[in-house]
């Protein structure tokens, strides 16, 4: 199991130490044209998790590749995974044609954010675009709106990812003492604690569908938590919101998750890999329709 | 610069100032940092911390002064003594501090960060500008400092000549700014990391939307327009 952030939850350039503590560090999204995000109010906190609607600020794709990239290599040495963006699969495939460079470990391709339009084609179009221009591991970040999961993974592996982060934020709206949206943008992608019960829900019916590796994310504050995903059958974990109030988090995490594990009797996260699927399989949800 | 470290805390006392609280808590291996530097205070039973510039560093402890006026800071304010807290810092840019003539300026819950400075000035002249005499009260902490009330403001109060560090509402810095255009000023914004992470805080700085987590929170006249 690796433990990696949540893209857009670090900057490894401001806060290398942290970005070190990870098994990988993940990049904020990477969009063909610099971005320079929405206009504040850009965060809200709620009771059980927070707002973003960041907008995927970053300096464009050029200036990614010419200084971030190598400036990330110079400052870390886990391997760099980049999380791309864009409005057209075309955008998307040209971005990864560029990837092709030693410091790139993985790419993620984030197909879900949910403060900026989505681009029209679907996930499964996108991948395969990608696929046909990049020999990278490529990871697809679904979004947890996915009406059918299991379809829409099977499609996503039949495009050619090799593997699934699970989850991205869900939107939500906060308003407020006068009824009005406290984001500028009125809408923003909601994470944090809340988020635990819907990541679960989406590795759990992704696991069912797939035996591609699968980074689960979404709400994880603990070892415990993590070691729910994992149970649910996520291959790996990766840490957000709590990044933001507790940088110290993946050193944290693990040590925890270690507890955790001995705790439940076992030697390693693999006695716990996708034990919760057992249950589903015989459960009367797992009818097919 | 001193490195930010993150510690588990107790909390020393919580005192009211007029309608604020000073939260003390123990200092640990926490450096103060530099005046106009901010610590992330972990607000009990919220999912973010709350960043709140240092107020005072006496012996042993660090102090904050907050206005319990959200979810968060009243969740602070009601901490009692031997309460434990996460505290991360120190954050960000402070004031500069290699000024001839300081004059320090402070309105409302803004006068937080001037107490400390006032010390690593040797107390300078101070005007602060409160909304009702209640919140006055918190004049206290920078006692000779000159005190007004809504509606007279602190630009009435502000004599010329001066290096001006000012912390306060927005539309008090801008006019700070109009009047002592070399003034160095600390802004506020919305932050749910303060180290970085999370890009919530951005303001316009030099036309360019900026962490101010990262450029700020003092930043120079030249720094910024204002966002809002």
């Amino acid at each position: 199991m690796r433990l990696l952030n949540a893209s857009g939850c670090l900057d490894a350039l401001t806060a290398p130490e942290v970005a070190r503590s990870l098994d990988a560090f993940v990049t904020k999204t990477v969009t063909p044209e610099p971005r320079e995000g929405n206009a504040p109010i850009r965060i809200a906190e709620t009771e059980f998790g927070m707002l973003n609607a960041i907008g995927l600020a970053n300096p464009g794709r050029d200036t990614f590749l010419r200084q971030t990239l190598p400036q990330l290599a110079g400052a870390i040495d886990v391997p760099i995974w980049v999380s791309v963006g864009g409005f057209t699969a075309r955008e998307y495939a040209e971005t990864c044609e560029q990837l092709a460079r030693d410091e790139v470990a993985c790419i993620e391709l984030n197909l879900s954010c949910p403060n900026v339009d989505e681009a029209p084609e679907s996930a499964a179009e996108i991948v395969r675009a990608c696929r046909d221009v990049t020999a990278k591991p490529l990871y697809a970040k679904v979004s947890p709106h996915s009406w059918d999961m299991g379809e829409t993974v099977r499609a996503i592996e039949a495009a050619g990812a090799d593997g699934l982060s699970l989850i991205n934020t869900l939107r939500g709206t906060t308003l407020d003492a006068r009824l009005q949206p406290t984001l500028s943008r009125g809408a923003g992608g909601y994470s944090g604690p809340a988020l635990r019960p819907v990541a679960l829900a989406a590795v759990l019916a992704a696991r069912s569908a797939t035996q591609l590796p699968i980074i689960g994310m979404g709400g994880v504050e603990t070892g415990r938590h993590a070691l729910e995903l994992i149970g649910c059958g996520a291959t790996h974990v990766a840490l957000g919101t709590v990044l933001f109030a507790d940088p110290d988090a993946p050193t944290r995490v693990r040590a925890e998750l270690a507890e955790e594990i001995k705790s439940l009797g076992g030697d390693s996260v693999d006695d716990f890999f996708g034990v919760a699927l057992g249950a589903v399989a015989s459960g009367v949800n797992s009818a097919k329709r | 610069m001193s490195r930010p470290r993150r510690e588990r805390r107790s909390v020393a006392a919580v005192e009211a100032v007029g309608p604020y609280a000073l939260v003390r808590v123990t200092r640990g291996s926490l450096d103060p940092g530099i005046p106009g530097q901010f610590f992330m205070l972990e607000a009990p039973g919220r999912v973010l911390p709350r960043p709140m510039s240092l107020c005072l560093a006496p012996r042993g402890e660090l102090a904050f002064l907050l206005d319990p006026i959200g979810p968060g800071t009243r969740a602070l304010a009601a901490l009692h003594a031997g309460d434990e807290l996460h505290v991360f810092g120190p954050l960000g840019n402070g004031f500069r501090l290699d000024v001839a003539r300081p004059l320090l300026v402070g309105g409302g819950i803004g006068i937080a960060p001037l107490p400390y400075l006032a010390e690593a000035l040797e107390q300078p002249p101070a005007v602060l500008g409160f909304r009702s005499a209640h919140h006055a009260e918190a004049a206290a902490l920078l006692p000779n400092a000159e005190v007004v009330i809504d509606p007279v403001l602190v630009t009435d109060a502000m004599p010329a000549g001066r290096d001006v560090l000012a912390c306060g509402p927005e539309p008090m810095l801008e006019a700070i700014r109009a009047i002592a255009p070399d003034a160095q000023l600390a802004w506020e914004a919305p932050m749910a990391c303060g180290y970085g992470a999370c890009y919530g805080c951005v303001v316009e700085i030099d036309g360019e939307l900026k962490r101010l987590c990262v450029e700020g929170p003092v930043l120079r006249e030249e720094g910024r327009r204002c966002a809002s």
